[in-house]
């Protein structure tokens, strides 16, 4: 039988962004029923129950996320909506908050009531304007609607959201540095524990979901939380995954499929194929520049958050960027090298440093100046990244680096040899 | 004193500090509506608007500096952001940054000397469906050829 997508069930109709077309289509019956039947504690436990993992990145559950909160209620809680897609090659939240904001919109009420929170902040890339006046517009729609405010629907409860729009960090999508932003500063992020769940925004309990955790939320409050923990691969992959494809294929695009999709077959038969057949696959990151590169032997692999852990990545975002034969994996590890050169914060040393480092050895090698000790030094850098920094993203570097330089470690050595890249000509699709 | 800002804009400013519980969080929203009535950020807004969300020009002056939506001098009428990370380098990004270069006459960083165009590279604008892509103002603009690039920049005056 074919796959009937959930997420992305409106994306495509025209008009889909708006809330006449979401009501239309059933939307905000999940709420409804919620709202008039449940409990805040209930909702929690159905998330739990869903085995719903978070789509942002870390793959952490959700349900167990929400429980981390206090149970004293001496300060606001509250939610904060991690609309920042930064990582590269994703582009998932975007068409999410673009085609079918309400879908998003509905998760974040509902997810909000669970948490019982009464103010939440939709974070969102400063860069995504069009996502930006789609859901400013969606979130009016919503108050004038009565599904934002006061006394939603008649139960008593009420929930303030207000958008907030980054202003070009990828950092901010680390949720600590989030939070500092929100609260108008740079965006570094804050050393953990205490987690936000304890001490948050404003000092206060705070829970950060993404985008497309939020959507699912929607899902499971319509068709409940047995009938979500048997779509992907239950026990612990359930549910549907948005997945971007990037890089050398013919269809560029986000597809949904079930968490546990073969890899090949998102590749192959959804994207269609590679760009040019003179050029077989050489290599794939399954999710976001972040996570470490397989090589085409190693792409038979199911795209969910255990399979691809065994396999030596991980999902992350499920940003899939394909390379094709002509890719230089020098080339392409610098290009990574100066994003995150960029991009790093500079607060801790390893990575403010260390990313220097990369960019600089690798435009050697390059270049055609590198050393025969630059290879062992790429990783050796890497290594002291790891694990040395505050927030995740001396891993989201050290992770390439290690994984490109042990994978494709000839092509390195050739490029010292060589005295240049082998494949200069060929780097790119032009 | 007069304001550096339009009353509107001030008094915009003011109701962004209700808005929030706490009220340092109004700085990064009143920065873009100075940015959006000026252009770019001033050392002279900069001070105007420590005092309005009571913190010091040099915190205001570290956040501006953080954050590259934020820009410290007048850009091109059109600013052309160009992305240039992986998804789109495979794509051939550095392709369209070249034809870019040649056509408008100034290297990346630069403004035509009509001010018309400013050419940017910037880090990935999270739309690798259409890469190679570029934004200008609040619109994307890709997949993009020379042809299709050439087209885009006679459209816009």
């Amino acid at each position: 039988m074919p796959y009937e997508p959930l997420l992305l069930r409106n994306a495509g109709k025209p008009g889909s962004e708006t809330i006449d077309a979401y009501l239309a289509s059933g939307g905000y019956q999940g709420l409804r029923r919620v709202l008039k039947e449940s409990t805040p504690e209930k909702m929690v436990e159905e998330v739990k129950a869903s085995g719903l993992r978070g789509r942002g990145g870390a793959g952490f559950a959700t349900g167990v996320k929400w429980g981390f909160l206090p149970k004293t209620r001496d300060k606001p809680r509250y939610l904060c909506i991690n609309a920042d897609e930064s990582e590269p090659g994703t582009f998932k939240d975007r068409l999410l908050i673009e085609k079918d904001p309400h879908l998003v919109l509905e998760g974040i009420i509902l997810s909000a009531y669970a948490i019982e929170c009464r103010t939440a902040f939709f974070y969102i890339r400063g860069e995504f304007h069009q996502g930006c006046r789609v859901f400013q517009r969606a979130v009016d729609e919503a108050y004038a609607k009565g599904f934002l405010g006061k006394n939603i629907l008649g139960s008593g409860y009420d929930l303030d959201l207000v958008l907030y729009r980054g202003a070009g960090a990828y950092i901010c999508g680390e949720e600590t540095a989030l939070l500092e932003s929100l609260e108008g500063k740079r965006g570094l992020p804050r050393i953990k524990p205490p987690f936000p769940a304890i001490v948050g925004l404003y000092g206060c309990p705070t829970i950060i979901n993404n985008v497309e955790t939020l959507a699912n939320v929607t899902l499971i409050a319509e068709r409940g939380a047995a009938w979500y923990a048997t779509i992907g691969r239950p026990p612990k992959n359930t549910g549907p995954k948005l997945y971007c494809l990037s890089g050398h294929v013919k269809r560029p695009g986000v597809y949904e499929a079930p968490l546990g999709v073969p890899l090949m077959e998102l590749i192959e038969e959804r994207a269609g194929g590679l760009l040019r057949p003179d050029r077989p696959l050489k290599a794939v990151v399954p999710g976001g520049s972040s996570m470490r590169i397989l090589p085409a032997s190693k792409c038979d692999v199911l795209m969910d958050f255990d399979s691809l852990v065994a396999a030596g990545s991980m999902l992350g975002s499920a940003a899939v960027i394909v390379m094709d034969a002509g890719t230089c994996m020098v080339w392409a590890l610098l290009s990574l090298a100066r994003f995150y050169a960029h991009e790093s914060c500079g607060q801790c040393t390893p990575c403010r440093e260390g990313t220097g480092w990369f960019v600089k050895i690798l435009e050697r090698l390059e270049a055609g100046q590198g050393r025969p000790e630059d290879v062992d030094l790429l990783t050796d850098v890497a290594n002291k990244v790891e694990g040395n920094t505050i927030c995740p993203f001396g891993e989201a570097i050290a992770w390439p680096v290690q994984s490109y330089v042990k994978t494709f470690r000839e092509e390195y050595e050739e490029h010292v040899r060589r005295k240049g890249c082998p494949l200069a000509a060929t780097a790119t699709v032009s | 004193m007069s304001l550096p800002v339009r009353e509107e804009t001030d008094r915009r400013i003011d109701e962004l500090k209700g808005r929030f519980p706490h009220q340092g969080s109004a700085l990064l929203p009143a920065l873009y509506l100075i940015q959006e009535e000026k252009g770019y950020i001033s050392d002279e807004a900069m001070e105007y608007v420590a005092g309005k969300i009571d913190v010091s020009p040099a915190f205001v002056a570290g956040v501006v500096s953080f954050y590259t939506l934020f820009h410290r001098g007048p850009t091109g009428r059109h600013h052309i952001q160009v992305c240039r990370t992986l998804p789109c380098a495979l794509r051939g990004c550095q392709d369209l940054i070249a034809h870019l270069e040649r056509r408008l006459g100034i290297k990346v960083g630069g403004t035509t000397p009509d001010g018309r165009f400013s050419l940017a590279t910037v880090e990935c604008l999270g739309a690798c469906d259409t890469a190679p892509m570029l934004q200008i103002g609040d619109r994307d603009h890709g997949p993009l050829d020379a042809r299709a690039v050439d087209a885009l920049l006679e459209s816009l005056r």
